[in-house]
């Protein structure tokens, strides 16, 4: 991405954020009631959630690419979101899968509950901060660890 | 006596708030993510935030690597704060009425200058627990419900589709091992 963004790139992320954030209030899954109902069997319209937006976005990802080279705000090419697998996808998603039976909540809809009033998510967006600083340090140390030369200490 | 066909019985049990608000708002998150994509080819997640922003103010490698995009992950959380504030505005307050949208009786609605607003029963505990455990486990396993769930899912990516596998079985079990313990809302 380059340094000179079009003046329309921040205004498009706001659109979009917001179309998202209300999705997210319409579907009650900034509710963690609502998540937590859904995970213990009781209410399966979640998935109506997720699996909606995966093929709204799907047919995104599946056209785009073939009828434009590259996006208009960036210069970007389209490419769909392909990440390396490795172990820590398992160890990752199940850690996340606790904190999310937990608690009810994750990223995007918590930030989405916040605006639909909920000032208790709070507890929540700090916890998401803690464990990504935590996490983020922990792993820092050991990538310069890596590197360092041996017998530096 | 008459009962609903089977299948209708079936549908009620499965989904006893229907579904029309949850297929709605599943196309607005979409509709949400693609906007995003087409005007600017990024398949936008949630959970980066969390480390793009702590690069403001650390500056581990980890949170570093993050600064080319932490503006505008910034806005894009605004917005999603935003939207659920229109969401909150609007058809939560009745201003806008639909019968696509079921408003059910979780948590506690209260009043501010007009606006209806809503607030979880859920235990604070439970929330920043369970949060630490979200910020970890998101950014160790590349992504949360809209990278993996939305982009990732859409993307026909298997990495996110066992992401996906993963969080979701490890949380089922998780909540109702938690339900089971006794422990509500």
């Amino acid at each position: 991405m380059s340094e000179d963004r079009h003046p329309l790139f921040m205004p498009l992320i706001l659109v979009g954020g917001m179309i998202f954030g209300f999705g997210l209030g319409f579907s009650q899954m900034a509710r963690p009631e609502v998540v937590l109902n859904f995970l213990q069997f009781e209410d399966f319209g979640l998935l109506f959630v997720m699996f909606g937006a995966a093929i709204v976005s799907g047919i995104a990802f599946a056209v785009m690419p073939r009828i434009r080279d590259s996006a208009p705000l960036t210069g970007d090419r389209y490419e769909r979101r392909l990440k390396p697998f490795d172990r820590n996808v398992l160890i990752g998603g199940a850690i996340f899968g606790v904190g999310w039976g937990l608690s009810g909540i994750c990223p995007g809809a918590a930030y989405a509950s916040l605006g639909v009033g909920n000032v208790t998510i709070l507890w929540a967006i700090a916890g998401m901060f803690a464990g990504a600083y935590l996490q983020g340090v922990w792993r820092s140390k050991r990538a310069a660890a890596a590197t360092a030369p041996v017998g530096a200490d | 006596m008459v009962t609903d066909p089977v299948p209708l019985q079936l549908a009620a049990e499965l989904f006893p708030s229907g579904i029309s608000r949850y297929a709605v708002g599943g196309l607005l998150v979409g509709l949400g993510a693609v906007v995003i994509y087409v005007g600017t080819g990024i398949p936008a997640g949630a959970s980066t935030f969390l480390e793009s922003t702590l690069s403001y103010v650390s500056g581990q490698s980890r949170f570093q690597q993050y600064v080319s995009s932490r503006d505008w992950r910034v806005v894009f959380t605004l917005g999603i704060i935003l939207g659920g504030l229109a969401f909150a505005a609007t058809v939560q307050s009745g201003v806008i009425t639909t019968s696509l949208y079921e408003a059910g009786t979780t948590g506690e609605l209260y009043e501010v200058g007009g606006v209806t607003f809503w607030s979880t029963a859920v235990q604070p505990w439970r929330l920043f627990l369970g949060g630490i455990l979200v910020g970890i486990g998101t950014r160790i396993g590349k992504g949360c419900t809209s990278g993996h769930g939305v982009c990732g899912v859409g993307s026909a990516s298997k990495t996110s589709l066992v992401g996906v596998v993963t969080f979701l079985t490890v949380a089922t079990g998780t909540a109702q091992i938690v339900a089971a313990m006794g422990v509500s809302p």
